[in-house]
């Protein structure tokens, strides 16, 4: 037992005195949750807006003042032909543009049909799309509250809720996104080098030469992992709360617990790559190319897996970090129990024990 | 009973490739400083790991401290001390760290055989708080050795570890040697340079992974079967080639400033002066000499 305490002090010295493992370790998870907390959002913020108006009565007066009020929007109200509108377009300055026909209140009030025309920037996709869901929910909102409370006679009315983030913000898809790739990241690559390290500069041929035990060897190259790998987790936890206002919803002690049960999974698979290789650099390329890619492919976080074509579906359930995305998820944002996530913390134990159980067996025990 | 019984140990690295390690045999008594003499690529390195349970041999068998390679590999793990060729400690570790881990992962403190190392590790103890990458390479290799010892293993191997240092080290280095065998711990040393296998009790020649003799340094040196002249005082180029002429020099190489000129009964040293000086070389200085280690080693290299 005190062997292994000393050989786990080495590791955390290896470790602590490497600026660049250091660096990698801390400075990576802050990075990458402010990165994708405030640079890389897909919410649209303070969009120009430009209003042609040619109303000009109290009802287009009113909805431009509430389009001014929302914090997507900034109002450009500007007297343009719709030929400078094309142009405005064209030079990119304006992402979208309302236009009030004449006579527009005068319509609506006597029962005619009143239309509001929305232009929109449609070479990104994505923001276009944003745009004029807002402006018609904009509109809509101001009619139906103009009609009074009492609904028409007929037709069928839409309720929309959005549930668990109801202001469609980003930032709760992300972080638990981001969780599954820091742990991924730091836990596989760290093990995998630390571990061929030893191959390459031959300290290992002197380990294996005593009385200890291989399998200690790996016990003590995962353990400073693992608690590293939490204050990591901590981290982004506090984070995503204080910084970023995504808070945990549900139980933060199962929370932790299954972030362990995902550092383990990754560990294991860290040691998996780190015995069937022989040089750092073979080992932190499979880390980066075989984990990191997919990771952020199938783990849904950046693209839905129910959009994949069935074989790439098949391929993403071999992907620990979908599964702990979907845990997280569900703990964080929507606040559910263990009830919910007992699936995915039962295909991450099992992925932990293939791996494990392959490289202890796979260990060699000698050179070659 | 022999320390290290070696019966018949074959290697090679892959099917088809030419052996590393060819059918080879020795023993090396309890107690006994011995040393395996052999340039690179003769096998040495992985004769050791073999014996040091890190390879497995294709044939043969092999016992170090009376365990049986194979079967027993663990037990000897836990009893040997090993010195890789190549510097092995952790480079971000002080000097001091280093020796407390690798005492722990024998189990054992470094208080408990500190009177073993005490000699080297004084030497090395006023950079202790050093990192182990920032030693110079003497420095490095006694804290290797160090490191090796801390447990007071009952036999140890050393794979090369003088190579890439300064003489006044490797002095110091062979002179703790002398000391560790009189603590009765056996030792097993390979090395490339000739001049330090007479400070072993006895010696292997090896080449391309064949043992060429076993025997005392001493018993090497009276066996060696020819008359050897050194011969000096001219350029090398002219001597050799003047050497080389002589119907009676069975052969003559370059042995530092001097040529080593080894001959049949009949060369004496005044027929080789007289020669020399017929041909063109009047300058030249010949005397009989002993046979070194290399001069053995260099006709038996020639003779296999």
């Amino acid at each position: 037992m005190q062997q292994l305490a000393l050989f786990i002090r080495k590791e955390f010295i290896h470790v602590l005195r490497d600026r660049r493992t250091l660096l990698i370790l801390f400075g990576m998870p802050v990075m990458q949750i402010l990165i994708f907390g405030f640079a890389l959002s897909n919410e649209v913020k303070n969009a120009r807006l430009v209003v042609v108006d040619h109303g000009r009565d109290v009802a287009t007066t009113a909805l431009i003042a509430r389009l001014d009020a929302s914090r997507y929007f900034e109002v450009d109200q500007v007297a343009l032909s719709p030929k400078a509108l094309e142009a405005a377009f064209r030079r990119g300055d304006v992402k979208v543009a309302v236009v009030f026909p004449a006579r527009f209140y005068e319509r609506w009030q006597h029962g005619q049909e009143a239309t509001v025309q929305i232009i929109a920037d449609a070479s990104d996709p994505n923001t276009a799309n944003t745009l004029t869901q807002y402006v018609s929910a904009i509109v809509y909102d101001h009619a139906s509250e103009q009609r009074g409370v009492q609904a028409p006679p007929y037709g069928i009315r839409v309720e929309t809720r959005m549930l668990y983030n109801p202001q469609l913000e980003g930032a709760p898809n992300y972080v638990p996104g981001v969780m599954a790739l820091v742990l991924m990241l730091v836990c596989v690559m760290m093990t995998a080098v630390s571990i061929v390290r030893e191959k390459e500069t031959g300290t290992l041929e002197v380990l294996l030469v005593s009385p200890f035990r291989p399998v200690l060897v790996i016990v003590a190259k995962a353990v400073p992992y693992l608690l590293l790998s939490l204050v990591n987790v901590g981290s982004i936890l506090m984070l995503s709360t204080w910084a970023l206002g995504v808070p945990v919803q549900g139980n933060l002690f199962l929370l932790l617990a299954e972030s362990v049960l995902f550092i383990t999974t990754c560990l294991s698979l860290g040691i998996f790559i780190s015995v069937q290789t022989s040089s750092q650099q073979v080992a932190m390329l499979i880390s980066l190319m075989g984990m990191l890619l997919p990771t952020i492919l199938f783990s849904g976080f950046m693209f839905p897996i129910e959009n994949m074509p069935v074989p790439l579906q098949v391929i993403s359930n071999l992907v620990p970090a979908k599964w702990y995305y979907i845990i997280v998820k569900s703990i964080m944002i929507k606040g559910l129990g263990f009830a919910a996530v007992w699936k995915e913390t039962l295909i991450l134990a099992g992925m932990t024990a293939g791996w494990l159980i392959i490289s202890v067996k796979r260990f060699n025990i000698r050179l070659a | 009973m022999d320390a290290i019984c070696v019966e018949n140990i074959t290697k090679a690295y892959g099917k088809g490739q030419s052996p590393a390690v060819d059918g080879i045999s020795f023993s090396v008594g309890a107690g006994e400083l011995f040393g395996l003499i052999g340039p690179d690529g003769a096998g040495k390195t992985t004769l050791f790991r073999i014996l040091i349970t890190l390879l497995l041999p294709d044939a043969g068998h092999a016992t170090v401290g009376g365990l049986d390679i194979v079967r027993e590999y663990q037990k000897i793990r836990s009893t040997v001390g090993y010195m890789p060729g190549k510097f092995s400690l952790y480079t971000d570790l002080t000097v001091e760290e280093n020796l407390h881990f690798f005492a722990s992962v024998f189990n054992a403190r470094v208080s408990d055989n500190y009177s073993l190392i005490r000699d080297l590790y004084e030497q090395i103890k006023p950079f202790k708080d050093r990192r182990a990458g920032k030693l110079s390479g003497g420095m490095k290799q006694k804290l290797a050795l160090c490191c090796a010892l801390i447990h007071r293993p009952t036999v140890l191997f050393l794979d090369e570890p003088t190579t890439g240092v300064d003489p006044v080290s490797r002095k110091e280095f062979w002179d703790m040697l002398g000391r560790l065998r009189s603590e009765g711990i056996t030792i097993l040393v390979s090395t490339p340079y000739m001049d330090e296998a007479a400070r072993c009790d006895r010696i292997a020649l090896i080449q391309q992974g064949h043992i060429l003799s076993v025997d005392t340094p001493q018993g090497l040196r009276a066996g060696y079967p020819h008359p050897l002249y050194a011969v000096g005082g001219a350029p090398m180029p002219a001597l050799l080639q003047r050497l080389a002429g002589h119907p009676d020099v069975v052969s003559s190489y370059a042995f530092g400033e001097w040529a080593h000129a080894a001959g049949t009964t009949t060369l004496g040293e005044g027929v080789l002066q007289a020669y020399l000086r017929d041909a063109g070389l009047p300058e030249a200085i010949v005397q009989a000499t002993d046979a070194t280690i290399e001069d053995c080693f260099m006709d038996l290299m020639k003779r296999n």
